[in-house]
This record gives structure tokens, C-alpha cells and sequence, in this order.
């Protein structure tokens, strides 16, 4: 007797909540601003701290990835403690892991907007995350700024005004070497080998439409997919069609693994051409350098590996600062500088907006005018407009000579040479 | 092999017993719809979530906890359902509630297909295809772009709530779920009480023994793999509902090892299984995390190994002795 | 012809890593039953500790020997610890602690000695031994003797040793070998040793040729069940045929047989697991086995 009262209790009380919250309450924890910038959204923001969230794979195959957020950090927690935080608010920056799975990233993205209260996404990484989060973004007004991936749609699709790209996307990395080659190669015949992915995919095509009606040509293509162990088959095969230019879009592991397997394959000396994404000191370094030389490659940032940087002053200030404040890290880890870089271009966009609302850093990363950041290589700009989606469009190519890059030849801007990128 | 109490017990409950179940489950049932008023919509995507990986957790305890069959392949028919529906949405512009029908027939049928050769396989070896089907798929989906979108993937806009029901999107994909997911228990439940749920079991306790007695082992292996198909397809439409994206990279075979761990994590051939399992699949990476953020893989790999060293016989076994325990001391007192 | 050749090479050397993690593969189900995900984690996290040994100064074969020593040690721990406490309870329950041990080994790796690649010294010579238009590389050579010793000490320890004997009872009946008198706990712990020792030489064979990263051998794992099926799980000779066998087969249908191509090569292992359970489950050279009720 004594239990079913109580479980009927338990049960009309339930009720009784149930009928009385219909609808969710009205107050969400939402703010907005007052005077000139009246009516924006200054959730996350108040004027000593500003609240950002990242989603990164720090879990799972895509793991590498997970040392970015740790340039990043340092990058703030030094403004933060030296130089007032930025636009005088001190960052608090939430790192959460996605393990590279979209359904993780959205709940993440969730948690960081709706729980967190953050005032914007910086940076998810990785396509298939983004995709699956920009929709929410956009939809609940939040900027979603300088994502980690170079698919061309974040720049090109007008539907979500609130996610803006950072890095070079993969059509213009393909454009760079399509240039270079129609001017020192111009009847190149080119063996690709990619990673099936979107990456791979976009860096491809954007190659193979830069050299549509050109005498360049793509003579033969492998790709190979992350859970394939080793790519020297790829290579045994492309290297039967006799290319005299080789096109390397791989990611780290595999651009070593093609790097090396060309050094074997004596009978075929192509002029190899290794994306960004896998020519890191730290993927060449394995190889051997003396198996690495004269190959080409682009770039848009300072390699902290790089011996002419040694007297730059900005790379004297992160080499320092990741010293002191992100002691366990390795500096030399070109992923620190890479959001570093990325903090930094954050740091200045922040600075550049009228009203420090999310209407305001939106309006702000759509507005970007030739903004100079230290640790892009000098000639490398953010340039963005209403239309214009993509801050950061050139690259500078560079050679491999004893043990470092050498850049060469002209910063290399993809808008001038073969205008807007379209979706 | 697997956890032989919990379901097919047969005889009178006692009455005080029959009542306190009757009220948790009014209870829980309440606390079930309130849920989405009262949470922030971050935690009702959690729990839909949570929802969705009860379901596909369902077909798969049918297949390993009662048909005692390992699968690492479940993601695979996950994905089939995943990619059925976003198909049907995105090329055929059919309306959502079409498409959790039809992407569970089409994974039952699948199912059905690939139940071939698992008929003949047990144990080891069907876990071997198993797990190879799923690693294949990720490729094979990527092969057909025109269909699939290949590596890019299919964007989907997300199911509306009717005007009518005053319901914000997340509260509406919850209520879907929760409904898909009451709808699959009913399913299995009467599949279990059938003639397939009998056979299945008696081929789980001894095989050779259900064959002399003169049970369809070959039949009844393949219906049991073609349901657990079903459920994950289910599973799967309801993921694309809520997520509203899919690509390959979702898919891999880390999914189907999730699944099975979180299966045994949860309880084989429990009852609350899956429901357990799909709330440790959800919240325990994200705990991880809380835990340490440098490597989260290391903390979850721990918890897999430590519930299964605490709780050998999954979480359900655990609550079970909790229960006992605890109704011993009541009626004590 | 030459080409061909020289492919049918190519998939010999890469037969010849799948079978070094097959054989390791093969050894922990002949002593204990079980098959363990985390196979491939503990080879790759072996190797570490090797690159760790050559980065402090150690020559490459002393550093070997110690790492073959710890991977042993490693291997009797881990099954004392981690398996010990779940011995009693369903094989899937086992399966599952080999899963945990699998992310938490990776994520381990990454944490300790983060996810950039590491060189790798490679113990052959470089260059490749040409004889009619087909070379074949010293370090494929290297890995194919190292894999054929390895065998032939296995066989040895299966057939001449009382360890062989009383592992196979053990594998076949933990209760009525314990009847008989065989310490089951340690034949097991034995079993879990020699498997990660042997899986630390594929190892340091693969690293120097897929460079040393935490997911190193996760593409290889599938290959090396493959292999292990191919060649029936209980014979090491059969996995060393069925991982010479595997490799050629991907490398010739990934060059010749467009509808396969690079990108559906990974349907290879499947193509073959599945032959192989549908025309002879036992696998070319292992024993059938016997169904009792």
C-alpha cells in the first residue's frame, strides 16, 4: 500500500512539471547589447573575457591533429597574461574532442554553445566535422570562424554568412602548382597519387581544371585510402607510366611512405611535387633529406623547422612563449605554429570589429583588408570580402636543398591568376 | 556463452514485485517525456542520440546476445540504413517518415543476402567477415559518387515539427526517436516470445543439441542476422534524420567496434542492454575527456576494461544485482 | 613479363608483413583461443620502445634483444592483469578487454611519443638484389627470412616441446588439462609473452618501411586475419603461406583488374576470408576441427 502512494505521488508530481513547463522557459542565457551596437548578440562576451570553443579529433586515427589546439592556447594564454588579453577581454578558449566523427562534433558544437555559452566556434577541424555542425552554426547565428579544413565550400557558399575558412583551400593549392608548372613545365605529363577523401579529392580537381587547356596533362592517378598500410604499390604503378612530373596530395604518414618509395624506384626520377599538408620537416626528416632533394612543394606559414626564420623576430617570440607557457609541447611541431598563425589571425579580426558583438566578428572576418599576420610567410595577406570566403589565397613555392626549404620565385596569388573560386 | 537469465523466464512474478515494476516503468516513462522541457536541446540531442544507438544496440543484441553470434559488421548495416535514407531524401525527394520503413526493409533484405554465409560461419569466423564487410564498405561507398556523394557525402535538411505540435526541431527529432525506438522494443519483444526467439536460443545453449531436435539452424541463423540488419538500418535512418549528414568517414569499423563493446558493456541478452549500452557509448568519450584531455582514448580504453572487469556480465548484470540486493533489504526492513 | 615479375615481388614483400603479425596472430589463439584485437597495438607500441632504445645510443641488436625481453615481460603482465580478472567469463567478454587494450595502447603511444612519424633504422642494406629485369629489395629479402625463422621456431615449440603440448591442451580444455596437471594460469601467460615477442619483430620488420606511427599496424591487422585464415588459424606455416598468398593477390588485382583498382583493393582480404570459410573453414593448412555437443 505504503509503495504504490508513494510511486503515485512521484508520478502526479511528475505530471504536475510536465504540464506546467509546456515550453521551454524564455530566458536561455542569452544576452544582447545595448547602444551603438544595440540588439547583436554579446553572448560569451563581456568586456574582461571572451569565451571561444574548438573542436579537434584529440582521439582516434586522426589524432595528430590534436597538437594545433596547443599553439593556440599558448598563443593566448600569452596575450592573455603580457599583452591584456584581446581587445583588452582575456580569451578562455575550450577545447573539446570530436575523435573526427561528425555526430561527436555536433554534439560538441551543442555543448559549446548551448552549455558553455561560448561566444564563437574557433575552428572545427576536419570536413565531415564542419559539415555536420555549419548548419547549426548558422542557424543559431554563431560564428564558426577560421575552420581547420581547406574545402572550397566554406568561401564559396553564400548560405552560411557565419563560417569562414582560413588556410589556403586545397582548388587554390592546386591552382599554385598548376601555375608553377605551365611556366617551368609546360608540356609536364603528371602521375597524381591521392587519399580518397574530400581533400584529396578537391586538391585534384582544383589541379586538374588550372590546367584544362594548357599542354599540361594528367597521365595517370592512384589513390589509396587511411587504412591502406602502405601506398609503394600506388607508386610501383604510376611510376609504370613514365610521368616526368610526380603530384604527391597525401597526408603525413603516406607522403613519407610515396616520398621514400620514389627514392627506390630508380628507374623513374620525376620532379615531385609534395602538397603542404605533408611537407613538414617532420615528414621529410624519415625519409632521409638526402632522398628528398630537389623536390617542390608551397607554403603560406613559417616553418618553425626552417633555418631562415632562426633571427625572425615573431619566430623568436613563439619559439619562447611555447617554451614558457606550453612547456610539454614541441615547438618544432609545425601544427603549434599552424594555430599559432591561426590564434593570431583571431587575435587581429577580433581587434578589427566595430562592435564586439557576433554580428560584429561576423561582419569583421567578411571584412578582412590585406591584415598582416608575423607568422605568415611576408607577401601572404588575410584578404576577405562579402563574397570573398577565403582569407588566405597565396602560396609561395618552394625547393628542398640540404636539410631546408628554400623558397623561390614570386608569392603566387591564385585570385589574380585565375579569379574567385567558385563552389 | 552469453547471460542466460533475464528473458524467456516464465512462472508468476511475485505481486509486490509486479507493482513496483509497473510504477518504475510509469515513472520512467514520465521522466521520459518531460525530458525534452526540461533540459537544454544540447542534452535532448544527447539523449536522442542515445535513443538512436538503443535501437541499433537492439538488433545487435538479438543477433550476439540471444542468437550468440559475434557481428563486427554491425556499423555496416548501420550505414545502410544511413546512407538508404539520405539516398531516398536527397535523390528521390521522398518525405522523411517514408524513408524508416523502407531503409529498414532494405537493410533486412541485405541482411537476409549476407545471412548466406552466415549460416555457415560461427564464432571466430563470422566475426573475421563480419569485420572485413565493414572495413570494404567505406571504399564501396566512396566508389559510387553519383549515388552516394562519394567522400564528400550527402547533406540533408532535418525533419520539421509540424505547427501543430508547438515543438522546437530537436524536441520533434526527439520524439521520432523516442517513438522508433518504443516501436523496435514492441518489435523485438514479440520477436523474442515467437517460435524464432525459441530457436534462436536453444542454438545459442547448444547448437548440435537444437539441431538433433530438429530446429531450422541454417533458417534461423539467417532470420536472426536479417532482423539484427533491420533494427541497425532503423538505426541508421533515424541518425540521418538527426544529424542530417553523412559521409563514409562516419562509418568505418570503429562504429561497429563501438557497438559490440557497447553491447557487452551493457549486458548480452539483457533486457536493458542496449539502452545501457547506447548511454555508455554516448556519455563515456565525452567523460573521458572531462578526465583527461591530452588523451581521452586512454581513459576510455581503461573504462572498457574496467566495467568488464567489475561487470562481467555488462552493466545490466550489474543494476540486476543492485536490484536483488536491495529488494532483499526492503523486504527485511 | 618483367612487370608482372616484378609485381608478383612486390606482393611477396608485402606478404611477407602480413604474415609476421599473422603468425603472432596465430600463436595467442593456439594458446589460449581467443582472437586479440590488440595485437597489432602491442607490436606497434613494442617497436617504440625499440626506437626509444636506438634514440638513447643503443646499437640496433642490442636494442632488439631488449625490446624482444620487455615485449615478453609486457605480454605475461598483461594477461596477469588484464585478462586474469576476466578469465571465467564468456569469450566475447575477453574480446572486448582485447578491444580496450586496443584503444588504450594506441592512445598511449600517441600521449607518450605523439602522433608525428618517427624514422625508423632499417637492420638491411639498402638497395635490391636485380636478376632479369626484376629486383627484388635486400630489406624485402631481410623480412621474408626473418619471417621464415620465426615460423620455423614456432613449429619446433608446437611440435618437440612439452610447452606445445600442454599449450594445445590448454587451448582445447583449460578444466581437464588442469586435471591432468598443466598450470593453466602460466601456460596462458606464456601463450600472451611469446605472441607479443613475436609481434614486436613485425614490428621493427614493418617500421623502417611504413614508418613508425601509433596507427601503424591498424591497416595491417586486417590482412594478417586474412592470412591467418587463409592458412588455417592454428598452423604458423599456413600463415606465413596465406600472407605470401594475401600480398600477391592485392598487389596483382590493385595493378591489373580495373574494377578493383587502388581504391577497392581492401576487398581483397574480404574475397578471401570469405572463399576460404565458404569452400574449407579450416584454412589449406590447418585441421578440422571437431564439432561435440
Amino acid at each position: 500500500m505504503r509503495v504504490t502512494a508513494i510511486g503515485g505521488a512521484a508520478a502526479a508530481a511528475l505530471l504536475a512539471t510536465t504540464a506546467a513547463c509546456g515550453g521551454r522557459g524564455g530566458d536561455d542565457g542569452s544576452t544582447t547589447a545595448t547602444g551603438a551596437c544595440k540588439g547583436q548578440q554579446t553572448t560569451g562576451i563581456t568586456d574582461k573575457t571572451i569565451k571561444l570553443g574548438g573542436i579537434y579529433p584529440l582521439s582516434g586515427p586522426a589524432s595528430a591533429y590534436g597538437d594545433i589546439p596547443k599553439g593556440i592556447k599558448a598563443y593566448f594564454d600569452y596575450v592573455n597574461g603580457e599583452k591584456g588579453g584581446v581587445a583588452g577581454r582575456k580569451v578562455e578558449f575550450t577545447v573539446r574532442d570530436d575523435g573526427y566523427q561528425p555526430p561527436k562534433a555536433v554534439e560538441e558544437a551543442r555543448r559549446l554553445v548551448e552549455q558553455e555559452r561560448v561566444f564563437a566556434l574557433f575552428q572545427t577541424l576536419g570536413t565531415p566535422s564542419t559539415t555536420a555542425t555549419w548548419d547549426y552554426a548558422n542557424q543559431r547565428k554563431v560564428p564558426q570562424i577560421f575552420v581547420a579544413t581547406g574545402a572550397s565550400k566554406w568561401g564559396s557558399d553564400t548560405r552560411h554568412p557565419w563560417t569562414i575558412g582560413w588556410q589556403p583551400n586545397y582548388v587554390s593549392e592546386g591552382r599554385v602548382y598548376a601555375q608553377y608548372l605551365k611556366t617551368e613545365r609546360p608540356a609536364a605529363r603528371v602521375a597524381v597519387l591521392y587519399q580518397n577523401d574530400d581533400f584529396g579529392k578537391d586538391l585534384l580537381n582544383g589541379f586538374r581544371k588550372a590546367v584544362e587547356g594548357t599542354r599540361v596533362s594528367i597521365v595517370k592517378e592512384q589513390s589509396y585510402e587511411v587504412s591502406d598500410p602502405s601506398v609503394e604499390p600506388q607508386m610501383r604503378n604510376l611510376a609504370t607510366s613514365r610521368a616526368d612530373v610526380f603530384l604527391n596530395i597525401t597526408t603525413p604518414k603516406f607522403g613519407s611512405q610515396a616520398l621514400a618509395a620514389d627514392a627506390k624506384l630508380t628507374g623513374w626520377n620525376p620532379l615531385h611535387i609534395v602538397n603542404n599538408v605533408a611537407a613538414s620537416i617532420t615528414t621529410l626528416r624519415p625519409v632521409g633529406f638526402r632522398n628528398v632533394q630537389g623536390v617542390v612543394s608551397a607554403n603560406y606559414y613559417k616553418d618553425p623547422n626552417d633555418p631562415q626564420w632562426d633571427d625572425d623576430a615573431e619566430m623568436k617570440l613563439y619559439k619562447a612563449k611555447m617554451k614558457q607557457y606550453a612547456p610539454g609541447a614541441d615547438p618544432a611541431v609545425p601544427y603549434h605554429a599552424f594555430g599559432w598563425a591561426a590564434a593570431t589571425s583571431f587575435h587581429k579580426t577580433m581587434e578589427a570589429a566595430r562592435c564586439p558583438t557576433r554580428e560584429g566578428l561576423r561582419d569583421a572576418m567578411r571584412g578582412l583588408n590585406n591584415v598582416q599576420v608575423p607568422m605568415l610567410l611576408p607577401g601572404v595577406t588575410l584578404q576577405t570580402g562579402p563574397d570573398d570566403g577565403f582569407p588566405i589565397e597565396s602560396m609561395q613555392m618552394m625547393r628542398f636543398k640540404g636539410e631546408r626549404w628554400e623558397l623561390f620565385g614570386e608569392v603566387i596569388d591564385t585570385r589574380k591568376a585565375f579569379g574567385p573560386v567558385t563552389g | 556463452m552469453a547471460e542466460r537469465r533475464g528473458t524467456g523466464r516464465r512462472g508468476p512474478v511475485p505481486a509486490v514485485r509486479a507493482r513496483w515494476r509497473g510504477l518504475l516503468l510509469t515513472a520512467a516513462l514520465l521522466a521520459v517525456c518531460a525530458a525534452p522541457f526540461q533540459l537544454v536541446p544540447f542534452r535532448v540531442f544527447q539523449l536522442t542520440m542515445v535513443l538512436v544507438y538503443t535501437v541499433a544496440l537492439i538488433g545487435l543484441n538479438l543477433l550476439v546476445g540471444h542468437g550468440g553470434q559475434i557481428s563486427l559488421g554491425h556499423g555496416a548495416f548501420f550505414a545502410v540504413g544511413a546512407y538508404g535514407t539520405a539516398i531516398m531524401m536527397f535523390h528521390g525527394g521522398w518525405p522523411y517518415p517514408v524513408t524508416l520503413p523502407a531503409a529498414a526493409a532494405v537493410a533486412f533484405a541485405i541482411g537476409l543476402a549476407l545471412g548466406v554465409p552466415a549460416t555457415r560461419l560461427h564464432g571466430l569466423y563470422l566475426a573475421l567477415v563480419t569485420l572485413a564487410i565493414a572495413i570494404f564498405l567505406v571504399p564501396l561507398l566512396k566508389r559510387f559518387e553519383s549515388v552516394t556523394g562519394g567522400s564528400m557525402g550527402l547533406t540533408l535538411a532535418k525533419p520539421r515539427p509540424p505547427a501543430w505540435s508547438g515543438l522546437a526541431e530537436d524536441q520533434w527529432l526527439y520524439f521520432l526517436t523516442l517513438a522508433a525506438a518504443l516501436l523496435a522494443l514492441a518489435v523485438n519483444h514479440s520477436l523474442l516470445r515467437s517460435r524464432v526467439g525459441r530457436a534462436l536460443h536453444a542454438v545459442r545453449d547448444n547448437e548440435t543439441a537444437a539441431e538433433v531436435m530438429g530446429v531450422r539452424l541454417a533458417f534461423h541463423k539467417r532470420m536472426a542476422f536479417a532482423w539484427s540488419a533491420m533494427f541497425a538500418g532503423a538505426a541508421g535512418c533515424l541518425y540521418t534524420w538527426v544529424i542530417g549528414f553523412v559521409s563514409p568517414d562516419s562509418f568505418t569499423v570503429n562504429l561497429s567496434i563501438t557497438l559490440l563493446a557497447g553491447l557487452v558493456i551493457g549486458g548480452l541478452g539483457a533486457t536493458w542492454g542496449p539502452l545501457l549500452g547506447g548511454l555508455f557509448v554516448m556519455f563515456v568519450p565525452s567523460l573521458s575527456q572531462d578526465v583527461n584531455k591530452a588523451a581521452p582514448g586512454v581513459i576510455f580504453g581503461l573504462l572498457i576494461i574496467v566495467v568488464m572487469y567489475v561487470a562481467p556480465t555488462g552493466l545490466a548484470g550489474l543494476v540486476r544485482r543492485a536490484a536483488h540486493s536491495f529488494g532483499r533489504t526492503l523486504r527485511k526492513g | 613479363m618483367a612487370g608482372f615479375l616484378q609485381q608478383v615481388v612486390e606482393g611477396l614483400g608485402a606478404g611477407a608483413i602480413y604474415a609476421s603479425l599473422a603468425l603472432a596472430l596465430v600463436l595467442i589463439y593456439r594458446f589460449t583461443g581467443i582472437v586479440n584485437f590488440a595485437q597489432g597495438e602491442l607490436a606497434m607500441f613494442a617497436t617504440y620502445i625499440a626506437w626509444q632504445f636506438t634514440h638513447a645510443g643503443v646499437p640496433f641488436w642490442l636494442a632488439l634483444v631488449l625490446t624482444l625481453a620487455v615485449a615478453f615481460a609486457g605480454g605475461m603482465l598483461i594477461e596477469r592483469v588484464v585478462v586474469r580478472p576476466v578469465e571465467g567469463a564468456p569469450e566475447l567478454t575477453v574480446v572486448i578487454v582485447t578491444v580496450g587494450l586496443f584503444i588504450l595502447v594506441n592512445a598511449a603511444a600517441g600521449w607518450i611519443w605523439s602522433f608525428l612519424i618517427k624514422d625508423f633504422p632499417n637492420p638491411f642494406p639498402r638497395g635490391a638484389l636485380e636478376a632479369g629485369g626484376v629486383g627484388v629489395a635486400y630489406s624485402t629479402l631481410g623480412v621474408m627470412g626473418v619471417v621464415a625463422a620465426v615460423m620455423g621456431l614456432l613449429y619446433l615449440l608446437f611440435r618437440h616441446t612439452k610447452i606445445g603440448l600442454g599449450m594445445r591442451a590448454v587451448a582445447s580444455g583449460p578444466e581437464s588439462a588442469r586435471l591432468v596437471g598443466i598450470r593453466v594460469g602460466w601456460t596462458l601467460a606464456l601463450g600472451w609473452g611469446l605472441a607479443a615477442t613475436v609481434g614486436a619483430v613485425s614490428g621493427v620488420l614493418v617500421a623502417p618501411l611504413l614508418f613508425l606511427e601509433p596507427n601503424m599496424m591498424g591497416g595491417v591487422l586486417i590482412y594478417a586475419f586474412a592470412a591467418a585464415t587463409l592458412g588455417g588459424f592454428d598452423s604458423p606455416a599456413g600463415a606465413v603461406v596465406g600472407g605470401l598468398v594475401v600480398g600477391v593477390a592485392e598487389t596483382l588485382s590493385g595493378a591489373y583488374l580495373d574494377f578493383v583498382g587502388s581504391d577497392l583493393k581492401v576487398g581483397v582480404p574480404l574475397a578471401i576470408i570469405l572463399g576460404v570459410l565458404l569452400l574449407r573453414p579450416q584454412g589449406l593448412f590447418g585441421r578440422a576441427a571437431v564439432e561435440r555437443a
